[in-house]
């Protein structure tokens, strides 16, 4: 389902530790439900960037971007009054209906924790960084105990809540071994976020399906 | 008119793209359901895209039973783009189809080609159903208008050029394949001048409608297409990044054919071709063996009584059937 696509103009541009806050007009976009996301025209580069909304700030938009690549260091580059086009939201979201949520992120995949913990009353969350600096993140959200590596979340995870996650592959395989019924969302390459390029499948109930369409985020196992 | 490229639309799941443009072209159905390759499938680079996804589709049965009927309720005419691992698979699938035009994907570069020729696949399929049925070429080959030729002798009605060239792209701090199936399809800027050639060299050598396809992005690409021999254009890669791409190219198209004279991009046609109108008969056949010519092909059209090449004024959708005219009146 495409949704909608506008250019919006940048409002801030902040680093939190070695990641980038990017805020952005709303424009006519609406934010969407916790843990779905957007495409960002990442300027120079043929193909826009998938970001899970981090804040919904007021007339705002704001996506938490990890500098790794041609297109991600592109988006951090911009300045405020610059304009990139956006399109979404897009996906499936977290399910909001749960009694005692637990948050859980690792690295860059805290992204949609923000927005989430605001959509849940600030539930507590478990966050895992590979190293202090970027601990500093765990900011953007309340509650959040930190670990950092070697210790990871799974080793700080109480087993009797409904995880919501979002992190790294194998932190997600890790969490839904100990948490089967996890929501948990997953990331794959992606050229289009709205069905078309059949680059984001997935492993889904043992077969592969695309990951725009059906998740990102994935109550059920993933294979 | 214009359409998508098979393969970088679901018009089911972007019905509103799908109504924007003049036809949907479907992914490739195979007669057997097909998961498609192993992630990861596809990799951006400088100059354009890579793709793996190695034909993922429901299935002949499965496209016929549910996908086909859910896209007539779209209300856009439909362009079926058939697949197989032998002319007989192909031929039977084109047998099942009824009121759509059918493409042959007679070039994915994806997955393993069926031992026929290409023709000799056009050959069967012609044999199983009388809709109109393009052949889309790889311009990978020695001779892209040599397999035009063949095709258009074996009973096609179009050629859709091109599909995309095989590419490797490495992961810049591991130095490994970033797609699973290592080698992938390139698609994107990098492909607009290969796709133009083809064109280029298939509408001199035969009289077929030709979709032109490959890397367009604006209007200009666009008329470009057309000016080296396109009847209709298509979109792929450019819809990943813009799903609103089909009005835009649309209206820089009418707006860029407006400005060098032509009253409809159609008109425009061929111009390409016309180049060698300006230059003197010394030129002429410098430009004629440089260009391998058949002996008696006139550069100039008023040698003749026909122009360069010998469809210069003809209806652009001729040939096409009328599922490939545009039901809801587009240019």
């Amino acid at each position: 389902m495409v949704t909608r696509r506008a250019a919006l103009s940048v409002v801030g541009v902040e680093p939190v530790g070695p990641y980038t806050l990017l805020r952005v007009r709303r424009g006519g976009l609406e934010p969407g439900r916790p843990g779905q996301f957007f495409m960002l025209e990442a300027p120079g580069r043929l193909l826009p960037r998938p970001m899970s909304l981090c804040l919904a700030p007021p007339g705002e938009l704001a996506f938490l971007v990890d500098p790794i690549g041609p297109g991600t260091r592109a988006l951090c580059a911009l300045g405020p009054g610059d304009h990139l086009r956006v399109l979404g939201p897009l996906g499936n979201g977290f399910d909001l209906d749960v009694e005692r949520p637990l948050l859980v992120g690792g690295g860059i995949g805290i992204a949609p924790l923000p927005y989430l913990s605001q959509a849940l009353g600030g539930p507590p969350a478990i966050l895992g960084f590979r190293s202090p600096r970027h601990a500093e993140a765990a900011a953007l959200l309340p509650r959040a105990e930190v670990v950092v590596e070697p210790t990871y979340v799974t080793e700080a995870m109480p087993l009797d809540r409904d995880v919501l996650a979002c992190g790294p592959e194998p932190m997600l395989e890790a969490v839904r071994r100990l948490v089967p019924d996890a929501q948990l969302a997953w990331e794959a390459p992606m050229a289009c976020g709205y069905g078309a390029c059949y680059g984001c499948a997935v492993e889904i109930d043992g077969e592969l399906r695309r990951l725009c369409v059906e998740g990102p985020v994935l109550a059920a196992a993933r294979s | 008119m214009l359409l998508n490229a098979s393969g970088c639309l679901d018009a089911l799941a972007a019905p509103d793209v799908a109504r924007s443009l003049d036809a949907f072209v479907t992914k490739t159905v195979t007669p057997l359901p097909r998961g498609g390759n192993s992630p990861v499938r596809i990799a951006e680079t400088d100059v354009g895209m890579l793709n793996s996804i190695g034909l993922a589709n429901p299935g002949r049965d499965r496209f016929l039973a549910e996908t086909l009927p859910r896209l007539r309720e779209l209300g856009v005419p439909l362009w079926v783009s058939v697949g197989g691992f032998a002319a007989a698979e192909y031929a039977e699938t084109c047998a099942l189809l009824e009121d759509v035009t059918i493409e042959l994907n007679l070039s994915c570069p994806n997955v393993d080609e069926a031992p026929e020729s290409a023709a000799e696949i056009v050959a069967a399929c012609r044999a199983a159903t009388e809709l109109p049925l393009y052949a889309k070429l790889s311009p990978a080959t020695r001779d892209v208008a040599e397999t035009a030729r063949a095709v258009e002798d074996a009973g096609a009605d179009g050629l859709s050029l091109v599909n995309t060239i095989r590419g490797l792209t490495l992961d810049e701090h591991t130095l490994r394949p970033r797609l699973g199936t290592a080698v992938g399809g390139l698609s994107g800027p990098a492909l607009r001048p290969v796709a133009l050639a083809a064109v280029w060299a298939c509408y001199r050598a035969v009289s077929l409608p030709i979709v032109g396809m490959g890397g367009v992005a604006t209007g200009r690409d666009a008329l470009e297409l057309i000016a080296a021999g396109a009847t209709h254009v298509a979109l792929g890669t450019v819809l990943f990044a813009d799903p609103d791409a089909p009005a835009r190219v649309r209206r820089e198209l009418a707006a860029e054919a407006v400005a060098r004279g032509f009253a409809e991009p159609s008109h425009a046609r061929g111009v390409a071709h016309a180049e060698a109108r300006s230059l003197d008969a010394r030129s002429r056949v410098e430009v004629e063996k440089a260009l391998e010519f058949g002996p008696n092909l006139p550069l100039d059209p008023q040698d003749s009584g026909a122009s360069i090449p010998r469809r210069g004024d003809e209806d652009p959708g001729a040939g096409a059937g009328s599922i490939a005219r545009p039901a809801h009146g587009r240019p």
